[in-house]
């Protein structure tokens, strides 16, 4: 027990302090003592963040720099060699490109549609509730039962897909898909807006909620269309809104794995390969961990940097908590 | 006017069937083409079975394996989300109502957290579990997503013991509670609704975990529901409704859970994201 709490609750109870605004209990801890009693609270969410997040990352930065099949001495320390290879790997620059391709698309194509359908479900619509929740439930299936329903789906021959192209008489596509080093990035990212364009309407149907129906009473009365009360009104009191989902795609894409590993292993040729995967392969598969966690660092360098320059420069109006701005909120 | 409304009503119908059908399409086809043959399943692809075949179904629940990685993934679950939520309450009790110093400093290192993505770490981090003999261990799995959890879990239930009036401090320091009793008799319940948000969250993120178990877990009695679903298309690939039928019933408890808590699921996802 701090002995400056409980000096002062004994005060107290002998009517000591009795004048004045009580003193904020936060106030009431300095000193040693008190700091003691805070750090066994810290001490087990630290330890696991120190050891299980923190020390992971350390790790890779080390071996990183050297030669290393995974077991026995690491002892071939090669500097920077394996970060030179990296920026030479034809495969490992095809997967920043394909991550850019896939981010280019979320932006352009999912959000765009994940903002519609928040639009649509926040009219008066009989059965809204219903829609909604239904449209969210991709979201919460794991990445890998959804990569097998639609790796059966996608099946050459015989899935459901080459069937309906059939049956529309677009016999073209059919045994494309993920089958075709051509097709296969289109059509991982039509699964990943089934999957995750809910979660993006959810955070817009928040957003959109919060938005008064004054304001655009008002834009009504001053004789806005629809169109320009959603272009003039909604879409800029959506900003916050929008760049989170914007920021949410870009982190998603880049650490995409379970998903593309189920569907397609990155394959065929290494067409749908993403960084999780190209990591994966080199460190569990071909055994060159010191390589593999190269290709950890700099996945890591990618969202660090990108994360801290998202915050300040772009969430900065928004979050009044963000991680660059101190902590405080 | 009316007519128009009608008209804008019915456009509006349309539009929403359209996206569901996008939604829904994929997960009935699954559920019926379970009830097929495989031969049925690809002379007749989107029609109703010609007999219902419910041996797929049935021949996976008498099977241990499905029940053993369902125990598995829930066991896990359940570990998970007790470490997470009790070590990061403990973490967000102090760093939200008592000033010390370092405090902000903590705070911002547990929210930095939320930028390492866990594919980064998933290839040291499986170095470290074999160095502390942890593979084949479910703690193995447990411990690192208790800690990936703890950023966003910290992050929300600060900002929920914030809330929480230093009046209600005040008042049972002077009936003489100490600083544990008080968290333990008092916050934790009256924190409630914000521990069963953070708990559905964990334990969600912990149900469709598959990089770490698949990493962790050479010996398939530990298999988790998503490895298990990713092993089993290895080995029947070729028998696609037997596939499906797997799938359909892996997506089963997931969807359960949905159902009972939706609303802490929304609110809470909804929340973390605009706060991380």
């Amino acid at each position: 027990m701090p002995s400056s709490v409980s000096t002062l609750t004994k005060e107290r109870r002998q009517g000591a302090l009795p004048v004045g605004p009580p003193a904020p209990v936060r106030s009431l801890l300095h000193g040693w003592g008190s700091w003691a009693s805070v750090a066994w609270f810290l001490l087990p969410a630290l330890v696991l963040f120190l050891v299980f997040v923190l020390a992971p990352i350390a790790v890779a930065v080390c071996t990183g720099f050297f030669k290393w099949g995974g077991t026995g001495p690491m002892d071939d320390f090669v500097g920077f060699e394996n970060y030179a290879k990296l920026f030479d790997d034809q495969v490992f620059l095809g997967d920043l490109e394909r991550g850019l391709y896939l981010i280019a698309l979320s932006i352009t194509v999912q959000l765009p549609f994940a903002l519609f359908t928040a639009v649509l479900l926040n009219q008066r619509l009989r059965g809204r509730a219903v829609y909604r929740m239904l449209f969210f439930a991709p979201y919460i299936l794991s990445e890998v039962v959804t990569a097998v329903l639609f790796t059966m789906i996608f099946l050459p021959g015989a899935g459901m897909a080459d069937h309906l192209a059939g049956a529309l008489g677009l016999e073209g596509l059919q045994g494309t898909w993920l089958a075709d080093p051509s097709t296969v990035m289109p059509t991982l990212f039509v699964v990943m807006t089934w999957k995750y364009f809910g979660f993006h309407m959810m955070l817009f149907l928040a957003g959109l909620q919060s938005i008064p129906g004054e304001i655009l009473e008002a834009a009504s009365i001053d004789g806005a269309g629809v169109w320009q009360r959603f272009r003039h009104v909604t879409l800029p009191l959506l900003g916050p809104t929008i760049r989170i989902s914007a920021f949410l795609s870009v982190v998603g894409a880049i650490q995409l794995f379970d998903l593309v590993w189920v569907m397609t292993a990155g394959g065929p040729n290494h067409s749908s390969e993403t960084m999780a995967i190209s990591m994966f392969q080199f460190g569990f598969k071909r055994y060159q961990v010191g390589y593999a966690s190269a290709i950890s660092v700099v996945l890591f360098m990618i969202s660090l940097v990108f994360s801290l320059f998202y915050q300040r420069y772009v969430l900065r109006r928004d979050l009044s908590g963000a991680v660059t701005s101190g902590g405080g909120r | 006017m009316n007519a128009r409304r009608t008209a804008r009503g019915l456009s509006l119908h349309a539009v929403v069937w359209l996206i569901g059908a996008f939604v829904v399409v994929p997960l009935v086809y699954a559920v019926i083409s379970g009830f097929k043959s495989t031969g049925e399943l690809t002379t007749n692809p989107f029609g109703v079975p010609e007999h219902w075949k419910t041996g797929n179904y049935t021949g996976i629940l008498g099977d241990g394996m499905f029940w053993r990685q369902i125990a598995n993934s829930a066991g896990i679950a359940i570990g998970t989300t007790c470490c997470t939520v009790a070590a990061s309450a403990m973490a967000a009790f102090v760093l939200a109502r008592y000033a010390f110093r370092g405090r902000e400093l903590f705070y911002t290192l547990f929210t930095i957290g939320l930028m390492f993505p866990f594919a980064v770490a998933v290839l040291p981090l499986f170095l470290l579990l074999r160095n502390f003999d942890l593979l084949d261990n479910p703690l193995g799995v447990i411990l690192p997503q208790a800690a990936f959890g703890l950023p966003m879990t910290i992050i929300i239930l600060r900002g929920f013991f914030r809330t929480i009036p230093a009046e209600v401090e005040e008042a049972a320091i002077m009936d003489g509670c100490g600083k544990f009793r008080f968290f333990w008799k008092i916050l934790l319940p009256m924190a409630r609704p914000a521990l069963g948000t953070v708990s559905v969250l964990a334990i969600v993120a912990s149900w469709n975990n598959f990089f770490l178990p698949l990493l962790v877990f050479n010996d398939p009695k530990w298999q988790t529901i998503p490895v298990g679903v990713q092993q089993f298309q290895g080995q029947y690939s070729t028998d696609y409704a037997l596939v499906l039928a797997y799938i359909v019933l892996a997506m089963v408890p997931a969807l359960a859970f949905y159902a009972v808590a939706e609303r802490q699921l929304i609110g809470g996802l909804t929340a973390g994201a605009s706060k991380g």
